[in-house]
This record gives C-alpha cells, sequence and structure tokens, in this order.
C-alpha cells in the first residue's frame, strides 16, 4: 500500500533541477508489482477452488462471472444504495467529531481525563456485542446502522488524533512562539499538518471498521444491503455469488483506504510526494 | 604581519558604548541544579557576540532567556532599553535542530514568520527569495528540507531569521548538527553575511575556534553555576580572504588562551 515512494536518494547537494531519475526500469514501478499481487492472488483463488477446498467454495473465475451477473441484474446496486448511506454518513461524522475530539483532548488536559479514558475502554471492547443493544435503543433503520459504523470507526480516530497531537514536534512549537505565532496559528500551522500523518492512520483504521460496522449492523440488524445480499446468497447455496458480494465490499474498502491516502500526500504532506 | 603583531590580541574589554541588549542579574535554576547566577552582559549593536563555554555552563539558557523562550528566576533583559520577557518581533531565533516544517517548502519555511505576522503571500515570497538567495540557497526555493543536507537547512534557518528583519538574531549552536566542511564554509559565509547586513548577533558555541573566528566578542561562561569568567574581543582583520583568518597570530593565540582558561572545567 505504500503509495508514496520517497526518492531520498536525489537529496542534497545535487543540483537543484535534478528531477525524475530518468533510467527508472520497469520493475522499479509500484504499479506493475501490485498488478503482480493481484494476479498472483487470483490464481491461488482459482487452483484452491479447482482443488476444490470446499465445496461451498468457488473458483475466481466463477466469482467473476457471478459478480458481473448481480451487476447486470441490478441487486449489487441496490444492496449498496442501501448500505452506502449509513456508512458514508458514519464515516463522514466519525472523521469529523474523532479528528474534532481528538484534537481538544491533545490540547485541554480537563478534555482529556473526561473522554480519552471512554475512549481507550471503547477501543478495547469487542464493540459489535453493543450492536444488539443500539438496535433495541434505535430499532432497525438508518440511525441504528449508522451509530453501530461509529461505535466502530470513533474509537481509533479520536485516540490517533489525540496521541498525534500530544506528541507533535516540540521545537517546531518552539518555533512558531518564538516567530509571534498565535496558539491559533499554532493549532493551525503546525500542530494539525505535524500530526496529519498520524491522524490520518486513524482515520483509515477508522474508516476500515465502519465497513465491518455496517456489514455487522446487516448481518445482526436489518436485512438489508450488503449484508443480506450475502445472507440470502448463502441460504440458497448462490456460492459464487456470495463470495462475488464478499469480494465487493473488501475491494469498494480498499479503494477508499487507498483514495484517502491520496488525499492525505496531496493535499496535507506534499513532501513524501517524492521528487 | 609586521608591527601589528605586537602582544595586543586577547584583552580585557571596557564596557560598551551603544549595546542594544541589557542583560541584568539573571539568574535561573532547574530544579536544584543551578544554570546561571547574577549574569549581568551588555551586548554591543552591529557586533557578532558568542556566549562560549563548556557543557552545562547554561550558554544556550540564557540565549533562549534573551529569546524570550525562557522564563528567568530572577533579573531582567532589555533590548533597545525596553525590558522584555516574552518574544518580540525584534530578536530571531536560529534553532540548533534547524526546526523546519517538513511539509514546507525552502521559501514557505524561510517566509514562516512574515506569514505569521499576516504579510500578504505575494509580498512575503519576494521577501524570502531575497534571503534564500542570500544565504547561497538560490534555486532551491522549491525544495522540501529531507533534500536539503544539513548545512542547507540551517541556512533556511538563517533565512528564515533574517527575513523578519529583526535588529538581534540569536543562534544556538547553528552549526552543531552540521557536518565538518558544511560548517567551514558556513562560517565564511557568515562573516561575509555580517558585512552585507547591519544586525546585532549573539551566537552560542561551544566551539573555540569558531568562537574566535567569527566573533568580534566572546563571552566566556564558567559552569555550576553558569557566570560569566571573561570577557574576550579578538583583535582579527576579517576584511580580507577568510580562510587566512585560520592562520592568523591573533586567531591562533587567542584559541591557546580561550583554551587555557577552560581546561580546568573539563574533566
Amino acid at each position: 500500500m505504500a503509495v508514496s515512494i520517497r526518492t531520498d536518494g536525489e537529496a542534497a547537494g545535487l543540483a537543484p533541477l535534478s528531477n525524475r531519475n530518468a533510467t527508472g526500469a520497469s520493475w522499479d514501478q509500484p504499479i506493475l508489482l501490485r498488478l503482480v499481487s493481484i494476479a498472483m492472488f487470483a490464481g491461488i483463488w482459482e487452483v484452491a477452488g479447482r482443488i476444490p477446498v470446499s465445496f461451498a467454495f468457488p473458483t475466481f473465475s466463477d466469482t467473476i462471472v457471478a459478480f458481473f451477473g448481480l451487476l447486470a441484474d441490478g441487486s449489487l446496486a441496490t444492496a449498496y444504495l442501501s448500505t452506502l448511506q449509513p456508512l458514508v454518513l458514519g464515516v463522514v461524522l466519525s472523521a469529523f467529531l474523532g479528528v474534532g475530539l481528538g484534537t481538544i483532548c491533545g490540547l485541554w488536559r480537563t478534555g482529556e481525563w473526561l473522554m480519552i479514558p471512554v475512549f481507550i475502554v471503547l477501543q478495547a471492547a469487542p464493540v459489535a456485542a453493543f450492536i444488539p443493544m443500539v438496535t433495541f435503543v434505535y430499532g432497525i433503520g438508518m440511525t441504528a446502522k449508522t451509530l453501530a459504523v461509529m461505535i466502530l470507526a470513533l474509537p481509533v480516530i479520536v485516540l490517533n488524533t489525540y496521541k498525534a497531537v500530544r506528541n507533535v514536534n516540540e521545537s517546531l512549537l518552539v518555533m512558531c512562539r518564538s516567530f509571534l505565532g498565535t496558539r491559533w496559528q499554532t493549532v493551525a500551522k503546525i500542530i494539525l499538518p505535524d500530526a496529519s500523518p498520524v491522524i490520518f492512520a486513524g482515520l483509515r483504521l477508522g474508516v476500515a471498521a465502519g465497513f465491518v460496522g455496517v456489514v455487522l449492523a446487516e448481518l445482526l440488524i436489518t436485512p438489508t444491503g450488503i449484508g443480506d445480499l450475502i445472507t440470502f446468497h448463502r441460504s440458497r447455496a448462490d456460492y459464487a455469488e456470495m463470495y462475488a458480494t464478499i469480494a465487493s465490499i473488501i475491494a469498494l474498502s480498499t479503494l477508499t483506504l487507498v483514495f484517502l491516502q491520496w488525499v492525505e500526500v496531496r493535499v496535507f504532506r506534499p513532501e513524501s510526494r517524492g521528487a | 604581519m609586521g608591527a601589528t603583531a605586537l602582544r595586543n590580541g586577547p584583552s580585557p574589554v571596557p564596557a560598551p558604548i551603544d549595546s542594544i541588549v541589557e542583560v541584568r542579574g539573571i539568574s535561573k535554576a532547574y530544579g536544584n541544579v543551578e544554570a546561571l547566577r547574577g549574569i549581568d552582559l551588555d551586548f554591543p549593536r552591529g557586533k557578532l557576540t558568542s556566549l562560549l563555554g563548556p557543557s552545562g555552563c547554561g550558554k544556550t539558557t540564557l540565549l533562549k532567556i534573551i529569546a524570550g523562550l525562557i522564563r528567568a528566576d530572577g533579573g531582567t533583559v532589555a533590548i533597545n532599553g525596553k525590558r522584555v520577557s516574552a518574544p518580540g518581533p525584534e530578536r530571531a531565533f536560529v534553532f540548533q535542530d534547524f526546526a523546519l516544517m517538513p511539509w514546507a517548502t525552502v521559501t514557505r519555511n524561510v517566509a514562516f514568520g512574515l506569514e505569521l505576522r499576516g504579510t500578504n503571500k505575494a509580498e512575503r515570497e519576494e521577501i524570502a527569495r531575497g534571503y534564500i538567495a542570500e544565504v547561497g540557497l538560490a534555486g532551491f526555493e522549491d525544495k522540501y528540507p529531507h533534500e536539503l543536507s544539513g548545512g542547507m537547512r540551517q541556512r533556511v534557518g538563517l533565512a528564515r531569521a533574517l527575513s523578519v528583519d529583526a535588529d538581534v538574531l540569536l543562534l544556538d549552536e547553528p552549526f552543531s548538527a552540521v557536518d565538518e566542511q558544511n560548517r567551514r564554509k558556513f562560517q565564511e559565509d557568515l562573516i561575509r553575511l555580517r558585512t552585507n547586513q547591519n544586525k546585532t548577533f549573539i551566537f552560542v558555541t561551544h566551539s573555540i575556534e569558531e568562537a574566535v573566528y567569527i566573533s568580534d566578542r566572546i563571552v566566556l561562561l564558567s559552569p555550576r553555576p553558569g557566570r560569566v569568567s571573561q570577557i574576550i574581543e579578538p583583535a582579527i582583520d576579517r576584511s580580507g580572504d577568510p580562510e587566512r583568518i585560520h592562520r592568523d597570530r591573533h586567531y591562533l593565540d587567542t584559541v591557546e588562551e580561550i583554551w587555557q582558561g577552560l581546561k580546568q572545567y573539563v574533566e
């Protein structure tokens, strides 16, 4: 998942105009390596399906066929429409709330004492056990599913942000003070950019946890969306369709994380984009 | 050499006439450890004064108190006759560890002091480009700190301090994290820079050679507790080739004399 490959070799002392290494060989390309890795995975899956490992384990090719079948009959689209609403809502709320609360806890002692223990317990707890309770309180609608996403996503985002803000580079803080930075300037121009790699690591974990939350909610609470599609095909022993559904949500989760990393490098840490 | 090579090199010096920074009775303790006791010092305007001493003599602490980054337990610091206890626009600091923002380009790092003061982007980048060229980094404006060597990073730190147009530049062992060759080059450049910029420099170092090489005035501090033990004005002509200074008689004599004085504090 290393999207950013640093080229530290081009560091100091070289001419300022030295840009990309022109002699970069094709095996040097991360894209190619990743494609090879995916192809190997598909190959092993295909072989394992043909042995077969279990009669309930379809081959890769059957799964791909089933995937296009699900796309064609619209059941995948319908399922995602219902899954994505609580997922996106829950993840976006968790991201803003989590980074906000984490920053406050990192900057303000009282906030830290009030909130951090709660989130440490939440992160340690097998939170999935709360999901039936959420259903009991909020019923089986959007609210319950969104809450399920947030319960899983929020703690890791808050805790990572808090830790990142706490451990901000002390000498940059002193530098900002010596050049007459105000409190707000220090937070906006030093603390948040300096903390952003760890904050984003938390966001990635949080988004992944959000995917877990929404699928759990759909398997445990309301038989709708992707969770329902998985359950439905399992009950009919359409294993290729079941695996296609599962693989699709894994792929979507992965793509979301890659996108998040791209945003991070693009917006917050331009220096790690490589030369 | 001739007649000027008489033994008039290091000599005690009377109080300067025009001092920009006045330190009076500064003391500071960290817990039970007394870092500074009763420091009285004047820093003459437009000169480079070094604070020199073995580790533990409180030289960095004194510099940070002058910068307003550390609070003294007692005593006062006045800049241009005005008492100060916090950072101010008339002082700029160069940090031992550079303290550059890794996510910002050289230009943004250099312009950061102005950015914090609300100078508009075009203007501050214009000013920054001037100082980037002044410290010898032209062509590196859009590089990030990790693409630069230690010596170049410290040049960025120096350009940042210059760009806010402070009267007093405070340098905290600026070359200690820079390799030897770059340090020599940087010291030569600093001598040249000092003649162009009409600024007062206060320079902390633990290197005797470095202090004698670049300073108009050297304040020797003795450790535990830190006190002023001696003030020396090396009479070295720095107008010619900076390379020559290393072979100058006064230079060598002064280094030797300071070393003899400091020896007793080294275990």
